[in-house]
């Protein structure tokens, strides 16, 4: 069996699915966010793929830049979510709902 | 001479001059300042009419280029569609200026003496000189739009004149009344005014006039404006409102409801003739027979009027009407040489009973006149001329013009059934003459039914009491408008005197606006001499009769008036009651129907639109209810979305 | 070779994932995202970006994951999360049905984009298999010359360095802001409140344990 990128691809499609479901399914904030960061890295796998298969080096630029962002979003949101979360343990995300029409 | 024609500008400027000038200082000039001075406006604007004639005379009238069109300025600009400022002097609108501009002088001397002590004195002459500046902007525009401007302008001047009185109800109604009875005209206008521009592409006359549209077209534009012409000339069924409209002062009956508002219609329809060449012809036939009926109409109900101004305004009525048949049947200049001569007679008549009315304090029923004769002996010498003019006796103007009406009638073969509206007409003559008569015979003639004022005494046998009154002449500016009118209604026939062809100057003048190549219905074959004096004896016939009739049915010394006519035709045949009953019933209660649907129907719809929103917008706010993870749901639906769209569409 | 390694570490990836959604306990949750992110590191390997596959641990496992594992015992959240219960009415059934839309729609995509489809896929085989045997040679210093990314045979992290300052070194220079802003970002929200907080909003009908006053004594992370 040759280990063609779609392997790849598909590997990458699971993980992605999976962290989507995460999402949408879990309530506590913080596994949420990782949730978020399973798919990124699914995002960041196909990225690599591709830029294997295309010879191009942007694939893996792309994916050093993923990375950075994904740093920076991890630390505003961390910092979002201590701030609300001092005000009670077990708040999770169904209670922030302030804004609703 | 072309830069004198051109001074026509002057024309219509000078009223509109004195209108803004009266309308800011006129209160401060005060009586009789105001007056003159709108007096003074429109003599320079008569000036200015005989100047332009003057230049148009010297100009070279060979091939039709009597024509001067002159531009002010651009009005309306709007893609295809463009309207400009532009005044079109030729033959006939010079003429229609001339008799204007000089019939309202005369008017405006004579309301300086009639309005005397009016508290709103200088406001007549405001309103006066408004009118005449949109009367003649009608008259020169050069283009449908302009010519509605001066339509919608005297129609609002008339309204305004009418109930100058309006602290009296009945004046303010008469003045509702022709506002609106005319509006239903100028629906008519209006929608002529669509069509043409949508047939020719344009609505200037040069261009509509050497435009090629299909019979249909010409017909439906045609009718619509003799729609409008009915509104503003008052036929039937659009008369209602000048008999009512005598409740304004005497002067404005006499200006606008005898010389110039009313000739509007059959000036426009002589305008647009080269549209009536091209109609169907039972177009001009049905107008024709439009104008008899109402000629006859009017005719029968102002022989049982007693109100002398109501005797005057269904006489204008049905000689408008005779005007209409001569239009309808080709007779163009013979109804334009009628409109100049009844101008002429008809205003001097109202300016005469105005005088009279003034002398009698302001009673205006004949049944308590009499034998004035001698106590207002101008206003009675110069009426007696515009009786005779009126009847139809020559050497009088009337005669002429009232001839050359029934001979084109006669003589035109292409007119269905002409001969019976040849004998129709000559009836409508005929009763013409004996209401005149009647008039002229229970005003100044015959034994005074009133008790004189100083003495008391009474001249005759009567079971109830006379009023007291103490007839006299009028002052000088009010005598003189009606010498020089008596003076135009006995001369002005030799305009167009049929005796030979070179003696037709109406006719030669007016020749370049009516004869166009290929589009003419105009008729103006003139049998020959021995029918024409055939024809001219049995008019005068006629009116003579009527004029013996009536002098033996009024002529009463002993104070009698006459027998009594039969109550329907006092009425108007009950035609306004049966309006005004529609009107108030079924009428009103279709207009609020009307009201109601635009109401229910078209606010709903609009209304419900917004509910409509307001409801969706209740249903689709449960959608945000603040949880980060049914957005998320939301979110996640979108992308497959998306990514189904990219894997269909292939992107 | 290639394959089995990709195997393992594909395994490897699945499991943590799952248990990153599955477990109850949050810090259990933080330590499969390790699990999973160390397997993506093996399969960076596997495709011959070595740099990538060294930030990835270092960043991503080494600092992110350190990061979620300080506020989880910072705020002291690690109590279980009930799973039994879902408020939200048919959350359950909507998301299974999401997650195995965006499965099948990203297979779908990948089975037309990459076999279907613009680009060869074959010849890989050889360069990975001749990328494996001379990484694993040199690990560490000498510049590996074998690579058939790209038209010559620079090094991973040569070709990556020459493209990221060249081509993208605008884009370079603003993710250096924007870290400085997260930075300070995230300085100004961990501040301590002052005054009063106002409480938040009940949902009408959860059941809630005794509210904890102790979060107030906590400093910043």
């Amino acid at each position: 069996m040759e280990l063609t990128s779609t392997w790849y691809l598909v590997l990458a499609a699971i993980l992605f699915a999976l962290g989507a479901t995460g999402l949408l399914v879990r309530r506590n904030p913080l596994i949420m966010f990782m949730c978020v960061e399973l798919m990124l890295n699914a995002v960041n796998l196909t990225f690599v793929t591709f830029g294997r298969e295309l010879n191009d080096i942007g694939g893996e630029i792309s994916v050093f830049f993923v990375l950075v962002v994904a740093a920076a979003e991890v630390v505003v949101g961390l910092a979002i979510i201590v701030a609300i979360m001092r005000r009670r343990q077990e708040a999770t995300a169904d209670d922030l709902s302030v804004l609703r029409g | 001479m072309q830069q004198l024609v051109e001074l026509v500008w002057l024309v219509p400027l000078l009223p509109l001059l004195g209108f803004f000038i009266l309308m800011f200082f006129g209160r401060r000039m005060g009586e009789p300042l105001a007056g003159w001075l709108a007096t003074a406006a429109m003599g320079a604007s008569f000036l200015a009419s005989v100047i332009v004639f003057v230049g148009m005379v010297g100009l070279d009238g060979e091939d039709g280029s009597r024509t001067v069109e002159f531009k002010l300025f651009d009005w309306v600009v709007a893609g295809d569609f463009s309207v400009d400022i532009g005044l079109l002097a030729d033959p006939l609108s010079v003429t229609m200026i001339l008799f204007i501009t000089g019939v309202a002088t005369l008017i405006h001397l004579y309301s300086i003496g009639y309005m005397h002590g009016d508290p709103n004195f200088s406001k007549f002459f405001v309103y006066l000189n408004l009118f005449a500046f949109s009367m003649l902007m009608l008259v020169l525009g050069d283009n449908l739009l302009l010519t509605f401007l001066g339509w919608e302008g005297v129609g609002a001047c008339s309204y305004f004149l009418i109930s100058f009185w309006f602290t009296e109800e009945a004046n303010a109604s008469a003045g509702k009344k022709a506002f609106v009875t005319n509006r239903v005209g100028d629906f008519g206008f209006m929608l002529a005014t669509f069509l043409a521009f949508f047939t020719y592409g344009s609505i200037e006359y040069g261009e509509m006039f050497t435009g090629e549209i299909s019979h249909s077209a010409a017909t439906a534009i045609a009718l619509l404006v003799f729609v409008g012409a009915a509104g503003k000339s008052a036929q039937f069924p659009l008369y209602l409102w000048l008999p009512d409209a005598m409740a304004g002062p005497t002067p404005v009956s006499a200006l606008i409801h005898a010389a110039t508002m009313v000739t509007s219609g059959v000036y426009l329809l002589a305008r647009i003739n080269p549209i009536l060449a091209e109609a169907h012809d039972w177009a001009p036939s049905l107008i024709a027979w439009v104008g008899l009926f109402t000629a006859l109409f009017a005719a029968s109900i102002a022989v049982a009027q007693d109100d002398i101004k109501k005797v005057l305004a269904y006489s204008t009525v049905s000689q408008l009407g005779f005007m209409v048949v001569a239009v309808g049947t080709g007779a163009y200049v013979a109804a334009l040489f009628h409109m100049i001569t009844h101008a002429f007679f008809k205003a001097l008549m109202f300016l005469g009973s105005g005088s009279v009315i003034h002398g009698m304090h302001d009673d205006q029923d004949m049944k308590r006149y009499g034998g004035l004769a001698k106590l207002m002996p101008i206003t009675a010498g110069t009426f007696i001329v515009g009786w005779l003019a009126i009847a139809g006796i020559p050497p009088f103007s009337g005669f002429w013009s009232k001839d050359e009406i029934l001979v084109s009638i006669y003589a035109n073969g292409d007119v269905f059934a002409n001969k019976v509206l040849f004998v129709l007409l000559l009836v409508a003559a005929l009763l013409t003459a004996f209401y005149m008569t009647r008039l002229v015979i229970l005003t100044f003639f015959g034994a005074p039914r009133w008790r004189d004022e100083v003495t008391g005494e009474a001249f005759v046998e009567s079971d109830e009491e006379l009023p007291l009154r103490h007839p006299h002449e009028s002052p000088w500016t009010m005598t003189l408008p009606l010498v020089v009118l008596a003076g135009a209604a006995a001369v002005a026939g030799v305009m167009n005197l049929p005796f030979a062809k070179s003696l037709h100057f109406l006719d030669h003048w007016l020749e370049p606006s009516f004869y166009f190549d290929g589009h003419s219905n105009v008729f103006h074959d003139l049998p020959s001499g021995g029918t024409k004096l055939i024809l001219a004896v049995i008019a005068t016939l006629c009116a003579v009769g009527g004029i013996v009739a009536a002098w033996k049915l009024y002529f009463d010394k002993r104070g009698g008036t006459g027998p009594e006519a039969p109550k329907f035709l006092a009425q108007g045949w009950g035609y306004d009651n049966a309006v005004s009953n529609f009107m108030g019933g079924p009428g009103e209660k279709g207009f609020d129907a009307l009201a109601d649907f635009d109401g229910k129907v078209v606010d709903g719809a609009v209304n419900s639109v917004g509910k409509l929103v307001a409801l969706d917008g209740r249903f689709l706010r449960r959608i945000q209810n603040g949880l980060v993870r049914s957005y998320a749901v939301l979110i996640a639906v979108g992308a497959i979305g998306l990514m189904i769209y990219f894997l269909v569409v292939g992107a | 070779m290639e394959l089995i390694v990709f195997l393992i570490a594909g395994a490897l990836a699945i499991i943590g994932a799952l248990g990153l959604i599955l477990a109850k306990n949050p810090v259990h949750s933080a330590l499969s995202l390790v699990m999973s992110l160390f397997a993506i590191a093996v399969l960076f390997l596997n495709q011959d970006a070595q740099f990538l596959a060294a930030v990835q641990v270092i960043v991503y496992a080494g600092a992110i994951v350190v990061l979620f594992l300080f506020v989880i015992m910072l705020l002291g959240v690690d109590q279980a999360e009930d799973l039994s219960i879902e408020p939200i009415a048919g959350q359950r059934p909507v998301a299974i049905a999401i997650g195995a839309a965006v499965l099948a729609l990203s297979v779908a995509f990948v089975w037309i984009s990459v076999d279907g489809g613009a680009t060869g896929t074959e010849s890989f085989i050889e360069a990975k298999s001749d990328s494996i045997t001379t990484t694993d040679q040199s690990a560490t210093a000498a510049l590996p010359d074998d690579q058939t990314t790209g038209t010559e045979s620079y090094p991973n992290v040569e070709q990556l360095g020459r493209s990221l300052f060249t081509d993208y070194v605008f884009a370079f220079e603003v993710t250096a802001l924007l870290l400085t802003i997260a930075v300070v970002g995230a300085v100004m929200l961990g501040r301590k409140p002052k005054g009063e907080l106002a409480p938040l909003p009940e949902i009408p009908g959860r059941r809630r344990p005794d509210d904890d006053p102790a979060s107030e004594e906590l400093e910043d992370a």
